[in-house]
């Protein structure tokens, strides 16, 4: 934000969607700055991934984590739910599951759906914790993944300790980078052995991330120097005013600010680019949603769709209308945000 | 400006409102083409050119604190953490901004040393 980009006027009040937009502070409904660049009603343009949220359960209590995942949760996806998910891949050409959590790999399930989705020859993404791979019942994990081809996609939301730390807990980063080390050993981003690890980025705080070649530039130049770890791409995210970070965003009196930064960085390209558009997202129950965090607010998918994975029709979701709210805002700011990161 | 911006500016420990930086616009109402030069120009001092964004954001704060401008302390802040910079880098660019109004006020010692042997024997 510079000087100048404070000054940009301001923005109407807005009827609250649900639980959690109201209690978010008074912004220019989602909707309305949709509208203005002709993209609503938001709609998807076909699905080709499939998000699986296994659970809350968590080995880590991370500060800003939109899941309120932790060691305390208990909801977490069964074999039958898991099952219903493969049945929906047998029967469509979805061809990319992301699974995420939580720390999606202490689910039971997670290597019994990670082998029937390659088996079923579709690209499976893992969104790990980094720290779970260092856990003495999780000490085969990293030759599993490697040996199913599956791509990782790691949170270290700095290159430095402090930072990362701050964020996801004490020693969080020396145990990320000890596992990094484990996963390039393994063979996981080095450019010719074929195996993904790619890295996210979260501000650490009330800010945009920022322009994601920049960083990514940093991380793989410090990375590299200090800790000789290396990746293939770097992804930014924004954080979104739900969960814990919204909760801290109200106790350090950052909420209103920040969603105004949100709302006066709205960026039309990465409305149309949103991951909603192409991506499904299934809970922990089996409940269907546009994205992970409607998910986590309970908005699943509307207008008359199929709400249960049991019930899952392309011909139906693969145009359905998008439910939005003001947290959308958070995906569509500056470059875009997105489960694969900025989307413009 | 309402009223009530105006009169709390008259007590000098209320003199600098964050909300008020959001009004700097204001500034174009008596002057539009000057405040329109002055954007456009704005704009494209920070793009990226032969220094990047983060390395200009990082300039930005530096002078804001040689300058002691409330206002640019806060939004290159904040600019400067959007563009990937670390506290160290940061606070780094504060040293840089100290040291050369410290130093500014040594050399200056010359002109002490000049003007006390003129009038010495």
């Amino acid at each position: 934000m510079s000087l100048l980009e404070t000054q940009r006027g301001p923005v109407l009040a807005s009827k609250p969607l649900g639980v959690m937009n109201a209690s978010l502070p008074r912004v220019k409904p989602f909707q309305e700055s949709l509208a203005a660049s002709d993209l609503f009603p938001l709609t998807a343009a076909g699905i080709s991934i499939l998000q699986i949220n296994l659970g809350k359960f968590c080995n880590q209590t991370c500060r800003h984590c939109h899941v309120d995942a932790g060691p305390h949760r208990e909801e977490i996806m069964t074999r039958e739910t898991a099952e219903l998910c493969i049945a929906v891949l047998s029967q469509t050409h979805i061809p990319t599951i992301d699974i995420t959590g939580g720390a999606p790999e202490l689910n039971p399930s997670f290597r019994w759906l990670v082998e029937q989705a390659r088996g079923l020859g579709r690209h499976v993404m893992d969104r790990c914790n980094l720290t779970v791979l260092l856990l003495p019942s999780q000490s085969d994990l990293v030759e599993f993944l490697a040996s199913h081809e599956v791509e990782i996609i790691a949170s270290l939301p700095y290159y430095l300790a402090d930072r990362t730390d701050a964020q996801r807990g004490a020693r969080v980063f020396d145990r990320s980078i000890e596992a990094l080390r484990k996963l390039n050993s393994q063979g996981y981003g080095h450019p010719a052995s074929g195996l993904k690890l790619n890295l996210v980025y979260n501000p650490v705080g009330a800010f945009l991330p920022p322009a994601q070649h920049a960083i990514e530039a940093d991380f793989r130049r410090e990375l590299d120097r200090r800790y000789g770890v290396i990746f293939n791409s770097l992804y930014t995210i924004t954080n979104m005013p739900i969960g814990r970070f919204l909760e801290f965003l109200r106790q350090s009196g950052n909420c209103e600010r920040y969603m105004q930064r949100l709302v006066n960085a709205y960026n039309p390209k990465a409305a149309e680019d949103a991951m909603c558009r192409y991506t499904i997202s299934v809970g922990w129950d089996g409940t269907l949603y546009d994205c992970d965090f409607n998910q986590m607010l309970d908005l699943a998918v509307g207008n008359g769709q199929p709400k249960h994975i049991r019930a899952f029709t392309s011909e139906h979701l693969d145009r359905r209308e998008i439910v939005v709210g003001e947290h959308c805002y958070g995906c569509t700011a500056g470059a875009g945000s997105s489960c694969g990161g900025s989307t413009t | 400006m309402t009223h009530r911006r105006i009169r709390q500016g008259v007590t000098l420990a209320g003199y600098y409102h964050h909300e008020d930086l959001a009004h700097f616009a204001d500034m174009g109402q008596h002057a539009p083409e000057l405040w329109e030069k002055f954007s456009a120009w704005y704009a494209a001092v920070f793009a990226e050119g032969a220094l990047t964004e983060r390395e200009k954001c990082l300039i930005a704060l530096a002078v804001a604190h040689a300058v002691q401008c409330p206002y640019c302390i806060d939004a290159y802040t904040q600019a400067s953490l959007e563009k990937g910079s670390n506290m160290e880098q940061m606070t780094e660019a504060v040293h840089v901004a100290s040291a050369i109004r410290g130093g500014a006020s040594l050399v200056h010692g010359l002109q002490m040393r000049n003007a006390a042997k003129q009038v010495s024997m």
